[in-house]
């Protein structure tokens, strides 16, 4: 898809996360919104997937491991069809879609997630079975800075180069906030680059807003597992929520609300 | 005894004891794992910088460095969210706490189903099971914000590794006039007929579940059960033996939690228990009152339960 068709998706994705939120009344706007652009590539440029059926083993593996940033995720699969949008307003709410994700609760949910660093070992495992039984289909896990905290992904970081898992494309939304911070007071990451290249992964930057530079996301390397360190701005496309660690797990309020699908509307 | 006025969580009450404490001991400190606003650490924080450890989303660590601190003599309260602490670190709290006989205070927040929105997989419901049966473990569950204050400081002043249960949602007081003795519970309220034993946010649950029953002339007598470990059989048993029926409710799934404490308790000794708690099911999003009416743990569903069983007996 062209720049411009994915740019009017993403803009999208973000007004149906902030009305989620906002309906819901708790959430989290930081991430959904910094991850938009992301997903919305992934799913209409680079995975393989089909919505009438979800559940075909050839198609490519996407496991959110940041599971609060889930919004953004079923605002993109409504818009890719896997369900029907106006299941989206019931986030959170009783025998609705769930604040975490959980497999089995929507069609293309590929894990439950929730726990920070659940997803990188999910995904070695994924992609170490489709090797096994000679597979074709590709493993992409996003993670979150903060989730660089967890000891598991380390874990999980050795074990995919151990491997050899070239089959597995990981992506850190690299957005520089967690929960009560900057990561960088909370607890350092830097560098982060050649902490994954010394753990033998080909490592990748890329400016997580530009469609341009996400075809990068298509590289491979035979025998290395592939880290997208994507730079991201976290609720961005709306002004007051952009780079504020703050908005990672707040629902806005009516106002707020108001204000920012104006300033989505304009975009 | 239900103060309505006052509506806290009792994470609120660990907020305040946790700094009430460091007043009295300069070796308290507090650990935190990405979440010290939702454990209301702000004060702390503010007071005492200096005492005040950010670990970052990694509570595997934040159990070992608890470990290794109190080895050398401080007290850390080590704080996250109970679906977290004491989950992934289990193994950390087995051996490098436990194990260690390390004096550290695991206090965690967002346990049971109260969590809400979040969803199951921020809804603890297995921790009360997998901290008592650690060796040396004391299980604390306060009832309210009032009785977390008070359970704060008190654990803070023992030497053994202790586990902290406290909510998300705020609930009427039901504490205030009680005293607070680690293991020993508390009888809120008198009664013949049945003895209902509570912990956490169900103690305020059962005290209107004992008000509805009142009016239908069964008198129940209320525990507050706010000691899972050590479990104060001595009350427990004088009162069932009283009564011969107990009634357990918790937030928490049935197996292994503060009910099948009591029925390890009161084993062999003729009293008839059913345990009120989630049934091996995930919680699921979802308003607090919402979730207690579907997993059956409101006042009402109480009252049901009770009401089956009075039935099913005079049918006897
Ligand atoms: C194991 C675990 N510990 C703690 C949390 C609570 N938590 C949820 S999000 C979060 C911050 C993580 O940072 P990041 O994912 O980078 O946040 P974002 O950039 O999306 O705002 C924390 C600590 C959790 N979900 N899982
Ligand atoms: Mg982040």
């Amino acid at each position: 898809m062209k720049n411009d068709y994915l740019k009017e998706k993403a803009r999208k994705v973000r007004i149906e996360a902030i009305d989620m939120i906002y309906t819901a009344g708790s959430g989290h706007p930081g991430g959904s919104l910094g991850v938009a652009d992301l997903l919305t590539y992934l799913y209409y440029n680079v995975l393989k997937t089909n919505a009438s059926k979800p559940s075909w083993n050839g198609r490519d593996r996407f496991i959110l491991s940041n599971g609060h940033v889930c919004p953004a995720l079923y605002a993109v699969l409504a818009e890719k069809g896997f369900f029907k949008k106006d299941r989206l307003k019931t986030l959170r709410k009783m025998n609705g879609l769930q604040g975490h994700p959980e497999r089995g609760s929507l069609p293309g949910i590929e894990t439950s997630a929730g726990p920070l660093g659940l997803g990188l070992g999910i995904s070695c495992g994924m992609a170490l079975k489709a090797k096994m039984d000679g597979e074709k289909h590709h493993i992409y896990c996003m993670m979150s800075d903060g989730e660089q905290d967890e000891g598991v992904t380390w874990e999980a970081a050795m074990f995919a180069a151990k491997n050899k898992l070239d089959n597995l494309t990981a992506i850190i939304d690299r957005n520089k906030i967690q929960l009560s911070g900057p990561t960088e007071k909370i607890m350092p990451l830097e560098n982060l680059k050649e902490k994954y290249e010394a753990f033998n992964w080909n490592v990748i930057e890329i400016k997580g807003h530009d469609f341009n530079e996400m075809k990068k996301i298509k590289t491979r390397k035979k025998g290395k597992p592939t880290l997208i360190i994507a730079n991201t701005i976290p609720g961005k496309g709306v002004s007051f929520m952009e780079g504020k660690f703050e908005w990672h797990g707040k629902a806005p309020n009516k106002s707020e609300r108001d204000q920012a699908i104006k300033e989505l509307n304009k975009q | 005894m239900i103060n309505y006025e006052k509506l806290k969580a009792s994470r609120e009450g660990f907020g305040i004891g946790i700094v009430k404490a460091a007043l009295e001991n300069k070796n308290i400190l507090a650990l935190s794992a990405d979440l010290s606003e939702s454990l209301k650490l702000e004060e702390f924080k503010n007071r005492f910088p200096e005492r005040y450890i950010e670990v970052g989303v990694a509570e595997q660590n934040l159990a070992a460095v608890g470990a290794g601190l109190a080895l050398e003599g401080k007290i850390p309260f080590i704080t996250s969210f109970a679906s977290f602490s004491p989950s992934i670190n289990w193994g950390q709290i087995r051996v490098s706490i436990c194990y260690n006989n390390a004096n550290v205070k695991i206090a965690s927040s967002h346990a049971g189903i109260t969590t809400g929105e979040d969803g199951a997989t921020h809804q603890a419901l297995e921790d009360i099971a997998i901290t008592r049966v650690l060796p040396k473990m004391n299980v604390i569950v306060p009832a309210d914000a009032t009785e977390a204050e008070k359970a704060t400081i008190e654990t803070s002043k023992t030497k053994n590794p202790t586990y902290l249960r406290l909510g998300r949602e705020k609930f009427p007081q039901v504490t205030e006039e009680s005293e607070f003795r680690i293991g020993k519970a508390n009888i809120l309220k008198k009664g013949s007929d049945l003895t209902l034993i509570a912990c956490g946010n169900m103690v305020f649950q059962a005290l209107k579940a004992s008000e509805i029953l009142e009016k239908k002339g069964i008198e129940v007598e209320v525990i507050n059960n706010h000691t899972i470990k050590p479990l104060d059989s001595k009350t427990i048993l004088q009162s069932a033996k009283k009564t011969g029926t107990i009634f357990t409710v918790e937030e928490h799934q049935t197996a292994g939690g503060m009910g099948s404490a009591v029925a390890e308790a009161i084993s062999g000794e003729g009293i008839h228990l059913e345990i009120i708690g989630v049934e091996d099911k995930f919680g699921q999003s979802g308003s607090a009152s919402e979730l207690l009416e579907k997993y059956g743990l409101s006042a009402n569903k109480i009252v049901e339960r009770i009401i089956k069983h009075k039935k099913l007996i005079q049918n006897v």
